[in-house]
């Protein structure tokens, strides 16, 4: 089942996707047009990975790590379907990154990879934007490159584990403006869903909806204002947002 | 340093046995924080005086806490020389941060493990500004106006020279993040610019530091944090991490003392012993 966390008639409500139309838990069935869309869990530690396709690795100059590269994003960068994604007026670099979204269903240490899927209850997208301007070599990606607001928009489905029959077997695809610009298999990831919660489990404790971020593949180009990005990953969604510029802000 | 001019310091600025901090702190037996008033010999909670051992402390933050690398004067210019050189290539621009993820928060008095395989950690003596309102592109002149008070927080880590990729492994074990005991409210510290933080193991004083010290004061920390992104209501940023941090292994006592807000108490225990509360980390 594909559920949602939207805004609409005065309130939060969970809902899942029936027939093209989103049913809230309450029975009211309302048009996905008039809802405001929001991250479909509430995120507790977020991991992202860098450079874990070899593909977009090369592209931006580095060989695949023989570790994974994991960063940590603050809850503030995150937000729903439809979002709008701050562009600020002085940069030059800034690209999206179709990921795939690993929910982590309940508590658990020192996991193995032969079980790491009974510890998943499901899986989003998000797009892991960066601003390349604003890299610096301590703690690379630092916090400016990854974690401001408005750079993770996530959803718009999370989508039952039971649902999705080989996660490390979809497909990929980014779309700027209706062109298709990236498109990838998570066949291609360096290091696999298993192998990514054997590794994070075994120095410390992941919990009920941790999220990782698995990674991106090639073919990431730069975005500006009034771009309207989509990026799909095939059987989980297709999670759209805008990009806006600094006069939108006020400050 | 040592321990006889430190008492006449503290005489001199004022900390005495008389005085009652106003403070938050959270409980294992309730929801939520507290109300409290710290005293030199005692703690005063729901008008009743209660010796500080007699509670179960918690974290007193459950926001996110965000790190600051290179924010201490005498750090920074330790690693100078190696700025210019590769992988880093220049000098830090925009405070570099980390995130010290949930899975880390630790408490008062309870203990620490150290995980197999390594011998000692680093123990970070710092101060958390805790944040009372959402603080978004904030301006240095008002960024106390954010500010709700300010706890002791204990970055531990393990020991790593590089600082070219995220510490992850070193700095999110389970419970590598203590805090506390309590946040005392702002309006009790007369100038957060200027605390002294000591670090004591087995009770002998081996680090003394200074937030007068900081590379980018607390306003301006706020400032150029808060300009890239929103810090929220119960949110951590901590000031900085001290330059050559005291290392701990099973068996030591750490204690951290800030001026005006109190001390943070910590044991160090092998990854095999299972810490207060049953859970093995």
């Amino acid at each position: 089942m594909k559920h949602a966390r939207v805004a609409c008639y005065g309130a939060i409500h969970e809902a899942v996707e029936a027939d093209g139309t989103l049913q809230l838990m309450d029975g009211r069935i309302i048009d996905p047009q008039d809802v405001v869309w929001l991250p479909p869990i509430e995120a507790g530690t977020i991991f992202a990975l860098g450079l874990n396709y070899a593909d977009h690795a090369s592209e931006i100059s580095f060989k695949a790590p023989e570790e994974p590269l994991v960063f940590l994003k603050g809850p503030n960068t995150l937000i729903g379907h439809c979002g709008q994604t701050r562009r600020p007026a002085d940069v030059k670099t800034m690209h999206y990154e179709c990921e795939l979204a690993v929910v982590i269903g309940k508590k658990t240490r020192s996991v193995k990879r032969k079980d790491a899927y009974d510890y998943i209850s499901g899986y989003t997208i998000a797009n892991d934007y960066a601003i390349r301007d604003y890299l610096e070599n301590y703690y690379r990606p630092n916090l400016a490159v990854k974690n401001r607001d408005t750079l993770t928009p996530i959803g718009p489905w999370f989508v039952d584990k039971e649902d999705v029959q080989d996660p490390m077997n979809l497909k990929l695809y980014t779309y700027v403006n209706g062109e298709l610009k990236q498109e990838g298999t998570t066949r291609d990831m360096v290091f696999d869903i298993p192998f990514l919660i054997e590794y994070l489990s075994s120095f410390m404790t992941l919990n009920e909806n941790d999220v990782i971020l698995t990674g991106t593949p090639k073919g990431t180009v730069n975005v500006v204002e009034g771009d309207e990005v989509v990026v799909e990953i095939e059987g989980i969604g297709r999670l759209k947002n805008t990009i806006v510029a600094d006069k939108v802000f006020a400050r | 340093m040592n321990e006889g001019e430190r008492i006449a310091y503290l005489e001199k600025i004022g900390v005495t046995a008389l005085m009652m901090y106003h403070a938050k702190a959270r409980f294992s037996s309730t929801t939520g924080l507290e109300d409290i008033w710290v005293g030199a010999s005692h703690i005063q909670w729901k008008g009743e005086k209660f010796a500080e051992d007699s509670f179960s402390w918690q974290s007193p933050i459950i926001g996110t806490v965000y790190g600051t690398l290179f924010n201490f004067r005498e750090q920074l210019e330790a690693f100078r020389t190696e700025f210019d050189k590769a992988p880093y290539q220049k000098p830090p621009q925009r405070p570099i941060l980390y995130i010290k993820p949930r899975n880390t928060l630790n408490a008062h008095l309870k203990e620490v493990a150290i995980p197999n395989g390594i011998e000692a950690v680093e123990v970070n003596a710092t101060l958390g500004i805790v944040i009372g309102k959402t603080a978004v592109k904030v301006k240095e002149q008002d960024a106390f106006h954010y500010v709700q008070g300010y706890t002791i927080v204990n970055d531990v880590s393990v020991p790593h020279q590089t600082f070219y990729r995220p510490a992850i492994k070193q700095k999110a074990r389970d419970g590598f993040c203590p805090i506390g005991p309590w946040v005392v409210l702002k309006d009790e510290i007369p100038n957060p610019d200027n605390l002294m933080i000591w670090t004591f193991k087995n009770d002998e004083l081996i680090q003394v530091n200074s937030t007068k010290e900081l590379v980018r004061s607390i306003p301006r920390l706020i400032q150029d944090v808060s300009e890239f992104m929103t810090l929220a209501s119960g949110d951590v940023l901590l000031v900085g991490v001290p330059y050559n941090p005291s290392l701990a292994s099973p068996g030591d006592t750490i204690r951290i003392e800030i001026d005006h807000i109190g001390s943070l108490e910590n044991r160090f225990v092998h990854d095999n012993v299972l810490i207060a509360g049953g859970e093995r980390v």
